[in-house]
């Protein structure tokens, strides 16, 4: 199964998204450059609102991740709960 | 009793449904084919429109509230930097002329991109993609916009920055972008889509953002990393947007396979070549350098386009041919490409040079396999003879590929000291391009391609000197003229780094930034 990835900006608005992407999808790797994070994962890679929205302690919309997203890879669907990244293959 | 009942909002799913649905009409004094006359004639066959979805979901009122918060956000740091005198925190003087190469190679393109996405836009029959090219067409407006102002900070102290615009039009290593672009925008809207929607967007941009914007954070420049990766982010939806439109051409109709693999085979070499110039900015022109060329290859084009097209396998898609020649490829091309400038510096509006030895232990330790072997002989050389007062500039005009047009500098596969060229006839007349991809594109077109507009031989037919130049008057001196024309300030924008205006003026200023006298 090949890998997904996402990276975003690395700032204080995406510190608490990168801690709950990696803490829901166990399997994922994070790859730090300057100024970016790029997380890899095998398969597929599950963004979830309220798992943000804890860490954070407020309301917090799926679309804003793409103020600070640089780069996606794999199929995406997303709804009002998940954001998620997939190979179907 | 009144109760304040918050209500309930529509979901991301309705609200997508809602707000791209149902916006347009049928016709009825004028048939639909007459109003959408460039739906049809690629051989594209979509029986329904509303099959097509935007993963993300984006409707207009998100679009402009997210979009909005980046400008604030880009332009607050701009602000800071111009403030600040930001350019003085770059690392190294050198670094600039990889932005002079992105101003004039690349941001006159996210202008083409937004007029490309709007004709996308206005020649698709469906809503769905039509409110997607709309989007991106705005976007890459925004994108030629930031990336202008951001980079004008440096016109006000560096040369090389101050006609972008017209230099695109005419010089020979931009018209290598710039054909690209061109090329894509004189097909149709479905072959659009995948030169610049998927192997542009999908495909390559990775290549040449975010190794590029981690280069520049990496160099202290904070205007290009903002601007770069404010455009960055919207990159994500226009991958999405690429990829969504394979999958939608594929399951349409099964007759549109070849079509659109003829088209992936075609744009996957095409990109590659013109990232050429890509890794030849971040072997050489980063004075910090965050990751090699091949190994940003490796990742962004080995690993993540194989997964792509392990996944696209499923409707028939196949890796395009020319991939093979690319493993090859990744160890030479940056190499060949900067020893290509720096023999040409004279008639380049950015500065050249040779890396020091530090940098050469690099690229041996980078490029186990080819540099010493090949390169580094050479590169000590010319550094050795400029040192002495010899610094070599070719006077020459190289040849150009018909197809990419870029000089013929690639070598043969399999033979990295022979130059390669291919030569294809057609209607009488000989034309030559750089290698088996290019030669394989003209002979499939040779009717688009005999009308390139090719730099060097413009110049040979004297197309490009200043109105009123006589080539036969006494002392002419034809590369002055071309670089009159160009807008060069020649002996200021163009020749090595080493004794030029910006590399003095840096020094200097930054001198003053650190000491009282
Ligand atoms: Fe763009
Ligand atoms: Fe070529």
């Amino acid at each position: 199964m090949s890998n997904v990835f996402i990276a975003f900006q690395l700032n204080e608005d995406t510190r608490p998204i990168i801690e709950a992407v990696l803490a829901d999808n166990p399997h994922a790797v994070a790859n730090e450059s300057p100024a970016m994070v790029k997380i890899d994962a095998e398969g597929q890679l599950v963004i979830k609102r309220e798992s943000i929205e804890e860490l954070i302690g407020r309301d917090f919309d799926l679309q804003e991740l793409q103020i600070n997203l640089i780069t996606i890879s794999g199929h995406l669907d997303e709804d009002d709960d998940e954001f998620k990244l997939s190979w179907l293959n | 009793m009144d109760m304040n009942v918050k209500k309930k909002k529509l979901g991301l799913k309705e609200k997508y449904a809602h707000m791209t649905r149902g916006l347009d009409w049928q016709t009825s004094y004028q048939p639909m084919e007459k109003v959408f006359p460039q739906a049809t004639f690629e051989g594209i066959k979509i029986h329904d429109w509303d099959k097509w979805e935007d993963p993300f979901r984006l409707t207009m009122d998100a679009y402009w509230k997210y979009q909005a918060e980046k400008e604030r956000k880009l332009y607050a740091v701009l602000d800071a930097f111009a403030q600040n005198n930001g350019h003085l925190g770059i690392t190294d003087a050198r670094y600039l002329n990889a932005v002079k190469l992105f101003l004039t190679g690349i941001s006159p393109l996210e202008y083409v991109a937004h007029r490309g996405f709007a004709a996308a836009g206005r020649n698709f029959p469906g809503v769905g993609p039509r409110v997607a090219c709309l989007m991106q067409s705005v976007d890459e407006i925004r994108h030629a916009q930031t990336q202008i102002h951001a980079i004008s900070n440096y016109n006000k102290h560096y040369d090389g920055f101050h006609d972008f615009k017209h230099m695109l039009e005419r010089v020979w290593y931009l018209s290598v972008p710039k054909s690209f672009f061109d090329d894509a925008f004189s097909a149709g809207p479905f072959e659009w889509m995948i030169a610049i929607g998927f192997s542009f967007e999908y495909v390559l941009t990775n290549l040449l953002f975010v190794p590029f914007m981690s280069g520049a954070a990496y160099n202290g420049d904070m205007a290009t990393v903002t601007f770069g990766f404010s455009a960055q982010s919207d990159e994500a939806r226009h991958m999405t947007l690429g990829l969504e439109c394979i999958k939608f051409m594929l399951e349409q109709d099964p007759d549109n396979l070849p079509i659109v693999q003829k088209w992936i085979d075609k744009w996957a070499w095409r990109g590659i070549r013109v990232l050429s110039l890509v890794g030849m900015m971040m072997d050489y022109m980063l004075p910090k350098r965050v990751m090699s060329w091949k190994e940003a290859w490796e990742i962004y084009f080995e690993q993540n386009g194989g997964a792509l097209f392990a996944d696209l396998a499923r409707y028939g898609i196949k890796v395009p041919d020319c991939l093979t020649q690319c493993s090859e490829d990744k160890e030479h091309i940056s190499h060949q490409t900067w020893a290509t400038f720096y023999q040409y510096g004279g008639a380049a509006a950015f500065h050249t040079w040779m890396p020091n030895d530090e940098e050469m232990d690099w690229l041996s330790a980078k490029y186990p396999n080819t540099f010493d072997k090949y390169y580094r002989a050479r590169f000590t050389y010319w550094r050795d003879e400029a040192e002495k007062g010899n610094r070599f500039y070719s006077n020459t005009l190289p040849m150009l590929c018909q197809v990419c047009q870029i000089p013929m500098l690639f070598t043969e596969p399999g033979d990295p000291t022979k130059i390669c060229y291919r030569e294809s006839e057609y209607e009488g007349e000989k034309y030559h391009t750089c290698s088996d991809g290019c030669k394989h594109i003209f002979d499939d077109e040779p009717e688009k391609y005999v009308q390139s507009w090719l730099p060097v031989h413009q110049i040979y037919q004297g197309n490009c000197f200043p109105e009123g130049t006589d080539p036969t008057a006494e002392g002419f001196d034809p590369l002055a003229a071309v670089l009159d024309w160009y807008h060069f300030n020649n002996g200021h924008d163009n020749l090595d780094f080493e004794g030029s205006r910006d590399q003095a003026n840096f020094a200097a200023w930054r001198g003053m930034a650190t000491k009282n006298t």
